[in-house]
């Protein structure tokens, strides 16, 4: 299996090396790819639990007898 | 202020990268930029920047939107950003900048300014705006940006612009 590689560009000379991952870079790229991953399901789970509350709002305000228009103009 | 703009180097990628470094910074401008074009190989929209070769001593704070929600979050050890990956649209890529003044101080922290946006033709297309902190005293002479999992794409490109103040 191609070991991944990264690139490095010398200011000072303008050389550009492609370096292949050594084993501890591999096993870094794979925790940060856990971590991102899990701060990602806590945006996207945040995301939604905003929209099932502006939902859950919306749908309250509607029982009260206010209109569409009148609960979208609470938000403006 | 920003007075001038000089590319220091460029790189655009030839095939697969797992990150692009820019190294031996000099350290004769005022600020430097970091304009990038990414897209990536998986399905994870996640990038970073670290200086001089580590994660150590940088945090962020940032707010975002999805295209259906929007929010804020923080981030310790870097400095989040975006790519497009491989489910976006065909041929598209992410763009966003770094904006980092007094990058050579060896006397203050360094704060940074980002913004990005990724570009798909569907309701999901996500943007960042940040702010970072690169909580040291050492000079920045090595900048990276990665995908925090799998690849940069061919194509996918990173500029690096020393500004000086006059």
């Amino acid at each position: 299996m191609t070991r991944p590689t990264r690139i490095e560009i010398d200011c000072s000379t303008g050389i550009e090396s492609i370096i292949e991952l050594t084993d501890a870079e591999v096993a870094q790229m794979e925790a940060d790819a856990a971590a991102a991953e899990a701060r990602r399901a806590e945006e996207d789970a945040a995301a939604q639990a905003a929209a099932d509350a502006k939902a859950s709002a919306q749908a309250k305000l509607s029982a009260l007898g206010l209109t569409a228009e009148e609960i979208s103009a609470l938000s403006k | 202020m920003a007075n001038t703009f000089e590319l220091i180097s460029s790189y655009t990628a030839t095939g697969s990268v797992a990150s692009i470094s820019f190294t031996s910074i000099p350290a004769t401008f005022t600020d430097l930029c970091v304009k990038f074009s990414v897209r990536k190989d998986n399905t994870s929209i996640d990038t970073t920047l670290t200086f001089n070769g580590s994660s150590a001593n940088v945090s962020s704070v940032y707010i975002y939107g999805t295209g259906s929600a929007a929010g804020g979050a923080s981030a310790v050890s870097t400095i989040y950003s975006l790519a497009t990956q491989s489910g976006d649209t065909a041929n598209t890529f992410s763009n966003g900048e770094y904006y980092i003044p007094n990058y050579a101080s060896t006397s203050r922290y360094k704060a940074i300014s980002h913004d990005v946006v990724n570009e798909n033709n569907a309701t999901a297309a996500q943007s960042y705006l940040t702010a970072g902190l690169f909580s040291s005293n050492s000079a920045i002479s090595t900048v990276t940006i990665a995908p925090t999992s799998s690849n940069f794409v061919q194509y996918s490109t990173a500029y690096l612009y020393g500004v000086k103040s006059s």
